[in-house]
């Protein structure tokens, strides 16, 4: 399985990368979604997917009778999986107030922080 | 030798000046003009706690204190006073305290005289710190508080762009120079173990004779050639006139400049006496003396002309440590005191001529005797002391000097000539200064010459009676101060008996042809002026215009630099981080022979395979993905298989927070997206998109390879054991992926709320924040009702 | 969207969504579920509801603004974790106390505290996230 996982790990983060590539912000905010679950799975796997019983005590017993699947990466992951999500609604957020502005999603239009024309700095004290 | 500890004293003393620069504003905004008289009273009260020890330190004893600072580095925050530090330590206080008093009169009125006084008692506590260090670390640290504090006095009048030219300058140069240091005193921690000068001076020979030698010679000669302005880093001495007279006085004439002096003089017992030693220093010196005292007669204002005598200074006193005899260092060190107790009152008749007069050019100046007669006794004391003229302490530094050098041999002589013609020179400037704004005719573009206040004569007055003094009871003298000092800075005990009654010997003769040159020059300096002035602009080039240059050529440079790499695209910038990602993976796994190994065919059952597959389809379709709308839709079901994933593989909170997350993220994007304006298609050209593709999986390569050569490697389950094991007993849930995030990880999720919040509130933000800064029109309903 | 069959069933939708998100909060130190979960449920169900009646309807349901029952949520957690400090344990220590309401042990906890802190930030930061995206609709 876990062979697998990487596979569909390497894939996400090639497509995630690709998009994020590319000049137009749309696309980019689809990679940093994929990106996210890349790394979310990516997490997942280097904890290794060794049982597939959640990880509960059950009711009467002080520790888990089977074995379980890994509970640590699961923590870590899903407090990522929303903090991915309030960052991607912020980016989203952003890119449509920048095409509200600007009229564009194009990135290599949005020059308003490092205008293109930047002329040498001033030479005086 | 008594050594004595002094933890509550010495503190004390090193405390006071830095206590009262943090009062400083305020006593300055409640006594007004009297602030200074108040403020004086802390480098008074630690003149006094260090003149206490001063029976002891005359006796030959020396009085340690400190504090462990890193004890794993060895680093202390340690001091010791020998004589050395003793004689330095009563300068910069006692000076210190007229530079306070002066200062409250010289500055009085001015809208920032608080900050002023913050920053030079800011200064004079670190100076104090400087000559009183033990530890390497301390002196360091204490050393470039004295460049910064220097940087912020220098640019006290910060509207003003040579001001602030000047400032940088001398931050640059002598900053420099503290790193140069630094790196010095790192190799001397390093090759020899000795961590401060008490251990260096104990070592004896250990420095000379180390492979290292050489590195720490340069690197220690860098940090004490810049602070002390020697060639070719003297320029920013001149520039740093911008400066307040009281800090010219203060810091660029008696005291910061001598901190390289003072460099040289603490270890010349361990690095001095060498073949180096002798020609570097007695080189470099002589140069600076003798241009230096030139451009010292070419400068037409009094306050430049001062500061290249001091240039000059420094360079004497640079070329006799170079020559290192037991002479040559009582010489340099009767000059030192001399030096400072002359310059530092010069500095303040050159304050006070400004003052009075409102001009410092000396063609513009004539006739003040009259007018300011306190000031002009004042000159005239520091200016016969300068001169060498007996009974003042100066006469006793330069007979010591040219005893020093009479000695027969071509390197001796040179050295005698180049004191000669540098000390005639000086003499002629002194006088220029001391001399020509008092007598002769008023010219008519004075108005109102008149005297100041008494802080303002009192210090220079102060300083050329003592200069007097000094000489007259010069057993006393020696035997507080000179002897102390120069058997520091010789490694064994001296005796030194020169006195104020000259004796018939070469010495003199040479003494009187100095005056003789010295009267000739004064009175041709106006044609050595012109000559001068020739040579320097027919050469037209100068290190003052070569740091120009370097400064202007750096900031180019770093603007060429940065708009390189930061061109302003975001598609470069992502580029180059997926590059550097790619290599950062394949390099140590290729070069380190980590590949992971070949895997085997994973065996999976049916409904595994087609969430995978599913997974696989809906990234595949969103980068195929015609129109947006699908892509978005696409998307979506990668996230679900996703969520579909985490429940087959025992994830179940993953499972929901996942399908959850999914569903609102397809929602807002859908909400967006179609309010976006774009053509619902794009095409990206092939030329584009190969590069990227190519790039892109790189990139995912890599890290796909990287995750498999980390789950081929044994599993440290160590945490995931704990937390099952310790799930219900100590924490009471049955869930234990809950328990992690509710409890044993609490203050990370905490800080994870934390994210959320701020990501919600820079949402609200960006949406009611409308372009050229109106707000929304229309209000949030919710802040309207009750 | 705006159906009429979907305006008159999403408020009762949205009711058993909130409904079900606290019961999910409340189960999940013992079972699947916590306050990310139960939180992102009851943010959905504002987030239709909001699609289905308008903004503004939801505002007036929720009457707090969103972010301020955010900042509540943040308000609790940091308490919950103060309680411990008042204790005399460490920053975040768990303290649990079992009363007995009606015969039935209760168990009451810091980490449940934190937990319906963790819950009422995700609620308030994610619906007020959507329903700014929504209410540019309107305009």
């Amino acid at each position: 399985m876990e062979t697998a996982l990487c596979l569909v790990v390497g894939c996400l983060f090639t497509v995630a990368l690709y998009l994020l590539l590319s000049k137009h912000i749309i696309r980019m905010l689809l990679g940093v979604v994929l990106l996210g679950n890349g790394v979310n799975l990516l997490i997942f796997t280097a904890g290794r997917v060794s049982s597939i019983a959640p990880p509960l005590v059950p009711a009467g017993a002080e520790t888990p009778l089977t074995d379980v699947a890994n509970p640590l990466p699961q923590a870590l992951i899903l407090t990522a999986i929303v903090i991915s999500f309030s960052f991607f609604a912020f980016l989203l957020v952003l890119a449509y107030r920048a095409y509200q502005d600007l009229g564009t999603d194009d990135t290599d239009q949005m020059r308003v922080a490092e205008p293109e024309d930047d002329g040498p700095p001033p030479l005086g004290y | 030798m008594a050594e004595i500890e002094a933890t509550t004293g010495g503190t004390l003393a090193l405390a006071l000046p830095f206590i009262a620069a943090a009062l400083a504003p305020i006593l300055k905004r409640i006594f007004g003009a009297y602030a200074g008289w108040i403020l004086a009273l802390a480098p008074a009260a630690a003149f006094a706690l260090l003149f206490s020890f001063l029976p002891t330190i005359a006796s030959g004893g020396v009085v340690s204190f400190g504090y462990d600072w890193i004890p794993a580095f060895d680093v202390r925050f340690s001091f010791r006073i020998d004589g050395l530090a003793s004689t330095f330590a009563l300068l910069i206080t006692g000076i210190g305290t007229l530079i306070v008093l002066y200062s409250g009169g010289y500055l009085a009125g001015h809208r920032d005289q608080g900050r002023f006084f913050s920053f030079i008692l800011m200064f004079m506590g670190a100076m104090l710190g400087l000559v009183l260090a033990d530890d390497l670390m301390t002196l360091f640290v204490y050393w470039e508080l004295t460049s910064i504090t220097s940087f912020l006095l220098i640019g006290f009048d910060h509207e003003r762009e040579k001001a602030r030219r000047g400032a940088i300058q001398a931050l640059a140069i002598t900053g420099g120079g503290g790193l140069a240091l630094l790196a010095g005193f790192i190799l001397i921690r390093e090759v020899a173990g000795l961590n401060s000068m008490s251990e260096i001076l104990a070592a004896g020979d250990a420095l000379r004779d180390s492979q290292y030698y050489l590195p720490i010679f340069v690197l220690v000669l860098c940090g004490a050639f810049t602070k002390s302005a020697q060639m070719p880093f003297h320029v920013w001495l001149p520039n740093a006139m911008e400066a307040p007279t009281p800090v010219s006085a203060y810091l660029h004439s008696a005291t910061m400049v001598k901190a390289g002096i003072y460099l040289l003089l603490r270890t010349q017992p361990a690095l001095g006496d060498t073949a180096l030693w002798t020609t570097v220093l007695p080189l470099f010196g002589a140069v600076t003396l003798v241009m230096g005292a030139l451009l010292a007669v070419r400068a037409t204002d009094i306050k430049i002309t001062l500061a290249y005598t001091t240039v000059s200074s420094l360079g004497l006193l640079v070329m006799l440590i170079g020559v290192s005899t037991e002479y040559a260092l009582i010489a340099a060190v009767l000059y030192l005191i001399a030096h400072s107790l002359f310059k530092g009152g010069l500095f303040m008749v050159a304050g006070s001529v400004d003052h009075g007069a409102h001009t410092r050019e000396i063609g513009k100046l004539g006739g003040l005797a009259k007018h300011m007669p306190i000031t002009f006794a004042a000159a005239l004391l520091c200016a016969l002391s300068m001169g060498g003229i007996t009974p003042f302490v100066g006469f006793l530094a330069k007979e010591e000097i040219y005893h020093a050098l009479e000695h027969g041999d071509a390197y001796h002589v040179a050295l005698m000539a180049a004191a000669i013609l540098g000390n005639a020179l000086m003499f002629a400037a002194a006088f220029i200064v001391a001399l020509k704004p008092f007598v002769g005719k008023l010219p008519e573009t004075i108005h109102h010459p008149h005297e100041g206040s008494p802080t303002i004569w009192l210090g220079p007055l102060v300083l050329g009676v003592l200069g007097l003094l000094g000489a007259l009871f010069y057993e006393t003298y020696h035997q507080l101060f000179s002897v102390p000092m120069a058997s520091a800075a010789v490694g064994a005990p001296v005796e030194i008996d020169i006195s104020w009654v000259p004796h018939l010997n070469l010495a003199f003769a040479l003494s009187l042809a100095t005056i003789v040159l010295g009267i000739v020059i004064y009175l041709a300096s106006n044609a050595i002026r012109t000559a001068t002035s020739r040579v320097l602009s027919a050469i037209g080039w100068g290190p003052d215009h070569g740091f120009d240059q370097a400064m202007r050529g750096l900031l180019r440079f770093s603007f060429f630099v940065t708009s390189r790499l930061q061109s302003g695209r975001l598609d470069y910038y992502m580029t180059v981080t997926v590059m550097v990602i790619a290599a950062g993976l394949f390099a140590p796994m290729i070069l380190g022979g980590a590949l992971p190994a070949e895997p085997s065919m994973p065996t999976l059952y049916f409904y595994e395979w087609i969430v995978l597959a599913l997974i696989l389809v809906g990234i595949l379709a969103v980068v195929i993905a015609k129109n947006r709308l699908t892509a978005i839709v696409s998307l979506g079901i990668q996230g679900f298989s996703i969520a579909l994933l985490f429940i087959l593989l025992g994830a179940p909170d993953l499972s929901f927070t996942q399908f959850m997350v999914e569903t609102l993220s397809v929602v807002i994007l859908a909400l967006v997206m179609t309010r976006l304006k774009l053509s619902p298609a794009d095409h990206r050209p092939m030329r584009e998109t190969l590069p990227d593709a190519a790039l892109a999986l790189a990139g995912g390569a890599g890290l796909g390879l990287f995750l498999l050569s980390i789950v081929q490697r044994p599993f440290d389950p160590v945490l995931s054991d704990f937390f099952e094991r310790y799930s219900y007993p100590i924490a009471h849930g049955h869930n234990i992926v809950n328990v992690i995030i509710v409890d044993f990880r609490g203050v990370d999720t905490m800080g994870e709320l934390a994210v959320v919040m701020a990501a919600g509130l820079a949402i609200l933000a960006l949406i009611r924040i409308r372009a050229g800064g109106k707000t929304d029109v229309q209000p949030d309903p919710m802040e309207t009702t009750p | 969207m705006r159906t009429v069959i979907f305006r008159f069933t999403a408020p009762y939708l949205t009711a058993l969504m909130v409904l079900f998100s606290i019961f999910v909060l409340l189960r999940g130190h013992n079972d699947p579920g916590g306050g990310f979960i139960g939180g992102l449920i009851a943010a959905s169900a504002f987030a239709i509801y909001g699609i289905a009646c308008g903004v503004v309807a939801v505002r007036r349901a929720l009457w707090f603004h969103p972010m301020a029952i955010s900042g509540a949520g943040l308000f609790f957690a940091v308490v919950a974790g103060l309680f411990s400090l008042f204790a005399g344990t460490g920053f975040m220590t768990g303290l649990w106390i079992f009363p007995v309401f009606f015969g039935n042990e209760v168990a009451l906890s810091t980490p449940l505290l934190f937990d319906i802190g963790v819950y009422l930030v995700v609620v308030g930061g994610i619906t007020s996230i959507a329903l700014a995206l929504e209410e540019r609709d309107t305009d």
